[in-house]
């Protein structure tokens, strides 16, 4: 993995913006995730990795409660934005979301001009008082996901009329059009080539000065090469929570190395 | 050794084999449900197609003082008692004088005889002129009549030379001063529209019977039933899909929901009867009723495609919106809804398209009734269109075989119309995307 720039790794911050404590997942019966403790650190990118099924998905969904969608979901123990436990009766997970976005496995433009696509957020959420604040908005948003020069010219044309790597970056410039504090990404990379992978990644590391970024990815590659703090999920459980450097490259628990090393997974 | 790729194996043969059967089943299949639609709708059309043309006369009438105000003074109040009997003569009169005018031969033909060849409706609708302007009175008006039934049936091949012999309501002799009468100009045969605009006509009169307040009843009640079932078929249908729990009372609502789109339509009308009528106490026959009932019928149906169709909108979609924090609402609302429009008006124009062409309800709630004035609103008794088509197979004289088949092409028009409209929309909302 000799394209792991470890000495690129420095951890901006300390402070922690989401912090989790003993979270407990189930579905039903199923008991998905078990003692889960992560600090989520201010503007750093945080990646969780793991085999399939063990939960990093899940993991990171709890964290802008869009676990609230599926039905027999449930989820104990505490989770804190900013000191707030966002699992709180008095959270409105509407505005929840707002503060913790999302980008999707599957890029997901809304069948809208691309204009609409990234003016969305705001509009629902009042954040622009005049179209050219809007305006500005928009352009700034698809600057950051750095597609605006792509699709400057056709901003009325269709979000979904465009390839899958421009479509992941709009539905990135949807994400951070609202401001949010926290940017989740769900394998955000694996529908797309090689190339677009590329432009995602360098983007994710630019997004890491305004936003803390926590991406869930099954290549560890990946991780190695846009994190700075890195998760191991396994069956359930949190193993190994570290800096990325140190992860993968002195695991402290067997189960990572054999992960990282292929052996298991 | 292997075998060649050149000839085929037994089992390959049998596989091929069973696949062109399946193939000309198929064919078949269509074939055979492509005829019977030819069949049906030549049939249809070509028992139909008459009813919109008709045989009318044109001739000068004297409306001679002495038969309708033997008084004078054209007092309102006695010229109302004077019947169709006596304008029946004066058109029978007029009629006659204007063959002898023209000097064809009418020998064997009584004054009886001319009555006979003019519609009775014919009678009434030059009373209703005399009332409505009594200054004709003593005057010569020219006027235009509907041809008898048999008249009329014998330019439709309906009624032949051979017939009228035996035929008490007609004669050879009335058949054979009408083609004089064409031949003259005085007899022609034009679009009929009053089939469209005219009330149902008496037992006799297939001649004078017309669609209009089938029209008017069923435009009335088709108009009800999207105003009703549209709001809270997608209301209902967005509720249950996109928020409300799923346990065992919302799995128990989606079952009666199934289950009641395929209750028998008559049963509806007896609920209606039941409800709208006896306990209610709204007016029978009335198009609020009809309407009523209809919405209940059309209910489950709209629901379930409805459902089907937010539940085709890609979850990702979904999780998109409420990524970006809009609640759910704004999201159905935003985001769903559009998206699931084209199928929900799909559904919709098929439930609305069906509650159109629903007869059994309608019986039950009185709408089969005879009516001749025009409803003034949904609480007057009015007529549907597929009762109308019932309502004159029914009749004895063959006139209202054509009229039946007429509407019956009157209500695939609207149906056509319907699926038109669906299609358009569909393209519309389709297109924005």
């Amino acid at each position: 993995m000799n394209d792991m720039r470890l000495t690129e790794r420095n951890v901006a911050s300390d402070t922690a913006k989401m912090r989790a404590r003993k979270v407990q997942v189930y579905y039903g019966d199923n008991h998905a995730l078990k003692d889960v403790d992560v600090d989520i650190l201010d503007k750093t990118v945080t990646a969780f990795i793991g085999p399939s099924g063990c939960g990093k998905s899940t993991f990171l969904r709890c964290l802008n409660r869009m676990n609230d969608t599926i039905a027999g979901c449930r989820v104990e123990g505490e989770i804190t934005l900013e000191a707030e436990n966002i699992y709180d009766r008095r959270v409105d997970p509407v505005q929840l979301r707002a503060k913790v976005g999302m980008v999707f496995q599957k890029p997901n433009p809304f069948p809208k001009s691309i204009y609409d696509n990234v003016a969305y957020g705001p509009r629902i959420h009042g954040l622009t008082r005049s179209k050219a604040e809007l305006d500005e908005r928009v352009e700034q948003s698809l600057r950051r996901a750095a597609l605006w020069n792509e699709v400057k010219d056709r901003l009325l044309s269709p979000g979904t009329g465009l390839s899958g790597g421009q479509q992941q970056r709009l539905c990135i410039a949807r994400a951070v059009a609202t401001e949010p504090e926290v940017l989740l990404m769900d394998e955000p990379c694996s529908a797309l080539d090689p190339i677009a992978t590329a432009q995602v990644e360098e983007l994710i590391d630019e997004l890491r000065e305004n936003f803390s970024v926590v991406i869930v990815t099954h290549s560890m590659q990946q991780a190695a090469r846009v994190s700075q703090k890195t998760a191991f999920f396994h069956l359930g459980h949190l193993v190994e929570y570290g800096d990325t450097g140190q992860i993968f490259t002195n695991p402290r628990d067997p189960r990572t190395e054999s992960y990282i090393t292929g052996r298991i997974g | 050794m292997s075998s060649s790729l050149f000839t085929q194996d037994a089992r390959t043969t049998a596989r091929n084999a069973a696949e062109r059967r399946f193939r000309a089943c198929g064919l078949a299949a269509i074939v055979l449900a492509l005829a019977a639609l030819v069949w049906l709708l030549i049939s249809i059309f070509s028992a139909g197609a008459p009813a919109f043309r008709q045989a009318f006369m044109t001739f000068p009438v004297t409306l001679d003082e002495k038969a309708l105000d033997k008084e004078g003074g054209r007092d309102p109040a006695k010229l109302s008692k004077v019947t169709t009997v006596s304008y029946a003569k004066l058109l029978a009169l007029g009629l006659k004088a204007k063959a002898e005018d023209l000097g064809l031969e009418t020998t064997g033909m009584k004054s009886k005889d001319f009555a006979k060849m003019i519609s009775e409706e014919s009678a009434a609708s030059l009373r209703d002129r005399v009332l409505a302007d009594p200054t004709l009175i003593g005057q010569t008006i020219e006027f235009t009549v509907l041809a008898s039934g048999r008249v009329d049936g014998y330019y439709k091949g309906r009624v032949t030379m051979k017939t009228a012999v035996k035929d008490k309501n007609t004669s050879p002799e009335q058949l054979a001063l009408a083609d004089k009468l064409r031949a003259a100009g005085v007899l022609d045969i034009r679009f009929n529209w009053g089939f469209f605009t005219m009330p149902d006509a008496s037992d006799k009169r297939p001649e004078a019977a017309g669609l209009g307040i089938a029209i008017v009843g069923s435009f009335l009640m088709m108009a009800l039933v999207l105003v009703l079932s549209l709001p809270i078929g997608v209301a209902a249908s967005v509720y249950l899909e996109e928020f409300a729990p799923k346990n065992r009372w919302t799995d128990l609502i989606e079952v009666n929901i199934s289950n009641l789109a395929a209750v028998p339509s008559i049963v509806y009308g007896i609920l209606g009867l039941s409800i709208f009528i006896n306990f209610v106490g709204l007016p029978q026959s009335a198009p609020i009723v009809g309407g009523l009932v209809l919405t209940l019928m059309t209910l489950p149906r709209i629901i379930i495609p409805t459902r089907a169709a937010l539940k085709a909108v890609p979850p990702s979609i979904r999780d998109a919106a409420l990524g970006v924090g809009a609640s759910p609402l704004q999201m159905v609302f935003h985001h769903v809804l559009p998206l699931a429009m084209p199928g929900i008006l799909t559904g919709m124009i098929i439930g609305l398209a069906q509650a159109l062409g629903e007869s059994a309800p309608l019986l039950l709630i009185g709408m089969v009734a005879f009516v001749r004035d025009f409803p003034g609103g949904f609480f007057d008794p009015a007529a549907a269109l597929p009762v109308q088509v019932y309502n004159w197979t029914v009749r004895g004289d063959p006139g209202f075989v054509e009229r039946a088949s007429g509407a019956i092409i009157v209500l695939l028009i609207f149906l056509l119309i319907m699926n038109a409209v669906a299609i358009v929309l569909r393209r519309r909302f389709e297109r924005r995307w």
